[in-house]
């Protein structure tokens, strides 16, 4: 019972990572129906705005752990509405497949660009917050993944708030919703879009620094296979879909964790791909998508 | 009369430039990625010879020139690099890798074209039974497994270990494989066999699972990057037991992921800067005047070695020739080097005595040496 439990804290923990980034995925597809392959790298250089970062605050403080956190999530915001500025604002009309080969163009340019700036050697990541474990009889909870699974759901919950409860998060499913008709009525799509970008990308700041601080070696081709299973946990919830993408992301983790813990470890990623296959056959639109027609 | 002085410096000239033709050696590493410290450790052991060398005179009168290609510790680009240095630039022998699955990818290669092949640090068996172009300057794991299963034996006193086995690594594969053997054969249980894939990150899973099965210990044949990391999560699920590897975990950079965590595990290795041997002391004074002041590991030893040994055989042999200098390793007898005697046998393998290093207060230190 106590392994059970154990695993299933594991799991939540590497799922709510997932979710983090999973969100900015499903958001950029949201407003702009495309899949932004770029956001895994953006993940990464958060990790490394936080090494960078980390050195300068005092160690193993709450306070400097913010400090920390805040500022990946700023640097991560500012360099996701650049790359939407620059690479994506002026194929703004053009056909998805253009746009997704840009996409490509720019992940690749921040893995190549990160070498180059900041090697290609594994880097350690400084310990930013306290950590202590604390034991339940044979459970014990370390005070990162605490963390992490308490980070993660404030940031869900703020941005669940901004979504549903401010201007800028109506104009955003407004833009999602009909971009012509959003702009009808006096919404400034660029500004939405800008937005979502530096949104979405600060969560994924945030989910490289908590990645980080439990996986202590970082370097620039991290992002890679957490964003792609952050990509299978945001189809898995119904891409476009918020809480779809939470849930998609846990679920993942979970499913990860347990098949790695039994004897058939080896073959965690084709189990949780295959499980992607399932509920896709029965669910084409993911767990919490609607069914929505293309209109030609 | 001018134009027969012209003449004469001008072949003058000609024989010169042709006696101080280098002689090409290739050296193949993962200088980046996530073994690099593998990688830079044998490229700057091999730096150090080449300087020492071509100070000396070089070999048989002519420079020594080693050409470094990066594999960036991806697995496929090793054969890529390799094919270039030996289609393009010609070498007369190719020195690499640290890992045994990016030498098993080159090995063949050098099979293939007669050129002798010397690896740094890979141990798998497999290496040299590619052919008889294929040698190795380190010990191989059908060694390095049975000490680690001794070792949980005698001095962890551990009757029920858990294994940690990069299923990707040739390296840890094999290794797991020879510890497991010799470690059930007398009279030890392995209690939980779980696994991983190169590259993986979180270890949580397989270690809660093995804190169920109540192992006293667990062997954790991986690279440095991935044993640090298991033995900070290990900690922090409130595993306390010893864990322990191979010479896999030889980095400076595994005390640095690793940190405290790292406190009561034990590791198997190829040298110590430890080491009173005048030769050891010799050279670890060497490596530190050449690069800063940094201490050299195992794969620094090894990579020095490997081109002494290689250029030690051209000057018996006199040639450079392919099937020439091969006849020449494969009869290297008792040469004495930074990581001691090497003597290469039948199957092409060097015997070397294996050093169990322990970390205690966060730092290396020498727990014993285990003679072959």
């Amino acid at each position: 019972m106590s392994e059970f439990l154990q695993q299933l804290l594991n799991g939540l923990s590497l799922g709510a990572i997932y979710a983090l980034i999973a969100l900015g995925y499903t958001m950029v597809y949201g407003v702009l129906r495309f899949i932004n392959f770029a956001h895994s790298d953006v993940f990464m250089v958060g990790a490394f705005i936080g090494y960078y970062i980390g050195q300068h605050v005092p160690q193993d403080t709450v306070g400097g752990g913010l400090i920390v956190l805040l500022a990946g999530m700023l640097g991560c915001a500012l360099l996701g509405m650049l790359i939407e500025r620059f690479a994506y604002r002026p194929l703004r009309g053009a056909a998805t497949l253009n746009v997704l080969i840009t996409a490509i163009g720019v992940s690749l340019l921040l893995e190549y660009s990160g070498q180059v700036f900041f090697g290609a050697t594994p880097r350690t990541f400084p310990s930013v917050f306290p950590s202590t474990n604390f034991a339940f009889g044979d459970l014990v909870i370390s005070s990162n993944q605490v963390v992490v699974i308490v980070v993660a759901t404030l940031l869900m919950v703020a941005l669940e708030f901004i979504v549903h409860r401010t201007k800028i998060g109506t104009a955003m499913r407004a833009v999602s919703l009909n971009p012509k008709a959003a702009q009808l009525v006096g919404v400034n799509n660029d500004v939405v879009i800008s937005f979502t970008f530096g949104l979405g990308s600060a969560l994924a700041g945030a989910g490289g620094i908590l990645y980080a601080m439990n996986y202590p070696s970082i370097d620039p081709l991290m992002g890679v296979m957490p964003g792609l299973k952050a990509f299978v946990a945001a189809v898995l919830g119904g891409i476009g879909n918020i809480p779809g993408a939470a849930l998609g992301g846990l679920l993942l983790g979970t499913v990860e964790t347990f098949v790695n813990g039994s004897q058939w470890s080896t073959y965690k990623d084709a189990i949780a791909f295959a499980i992607l296959i399932i509920i896709l056959l029965f669910r084409p639109a993911g767990l919490l998508g609607k069914v929505s027609i293309e209109k030609v | 009369m001018k134009t027969p002085a012209l003449l004469l410096a001008l072949v003058t000239l000609a024989t010169a430039a042709h006696a101080a033709d280098p002689i090409k050696v290739g050296e193949f590493a993962c200088l980046t990625g996530k073994d690099a410290t593998f990688g830079q450790s044998q490229h700057k052991g091999i730096l150090l010879a080449l300087e020492e060398i071509n100070a000396a005179g070089g070999v048989l009168g002519r420079p020594v020139e080693v050409i470094s290609e990066d594999n960036q510790s991806k697995s496929g680009e090793s054969a890529t690099v390799a094919k270039k240095l030996l289609s393009r630039d010609k070498v007369v022998a190719i020195l690499g890798e640290v890992t045994s699955g990016r030498s098993l990818e080159v090995a063949p290669l050098a099979q293939g074209a007669k050129i002798p092949m010397i690896a740094t640090g890979a141990t798998n068996a497999k290496v040299t039974q590619t052919g008889n172009y294929v040698f190795r300057v380190c010990f191989i794991d059908d060694f390095q497994g049975v000490v680690m299963a001794k070792f949980a034996n005698e001095d962890l006193k551990a009757k029920k270990v858990a294994t940690l086995v990069s299923v990707s690594s040739a390296y840890s594969v094999g290794l797991a494989k020879v510890f497991k053997e010799t470690f059930v054969a007398a009279g030890g249980t392995v209690v939980a066999e779980q696994k991983f894939n190169e590259g993986d990150k979180d270890f949580r899973a397989q270690l809660t699972a093995i804190k169920a099965s109540g192992a006293e210990a667990i062997f954790v044949p991986g690279y440095y990057q991935e044993a640090a990391l298991v033995a900070r999560q290990a900690r922090s699920l409130g595993l306390t037991m010893p864990l322990f590897g191979g010479d896999g975990w030889e980095s400076e950079q595994l005390l640095k992921i690793g940190g405290d965590a790292l406190n009561g595990t034990f590791y198997s290795t190829h040298f110590t800067p430890e080491n009173k041997d005048p030769a050891v002391v010799e050279f670890v004074k060497k490596f530190k005047a050449r690069w800063g002041n940094e201490t050299p590991d195992a794969y620094a030893a090894l990579g020095y070695d490997a081109l002494k040994v290689l250029a030690d055989a051209i000057k018996r042999v006199g040639g450079t020739e392919g099937p020439k200098l091969r006849d020449a390793l494969a009869a290297t007898k008792d040469f004495s080097g930074a990581s001691g005697v090497t003597t290469l046998d039948k199957n092409r393998n060097a015997s070397k005595p294996a050093t169990i290093i322990t970390v205690k207060d966060g730092k290396l230190s020498f727990f014993k040496a285990v003679a072959p």
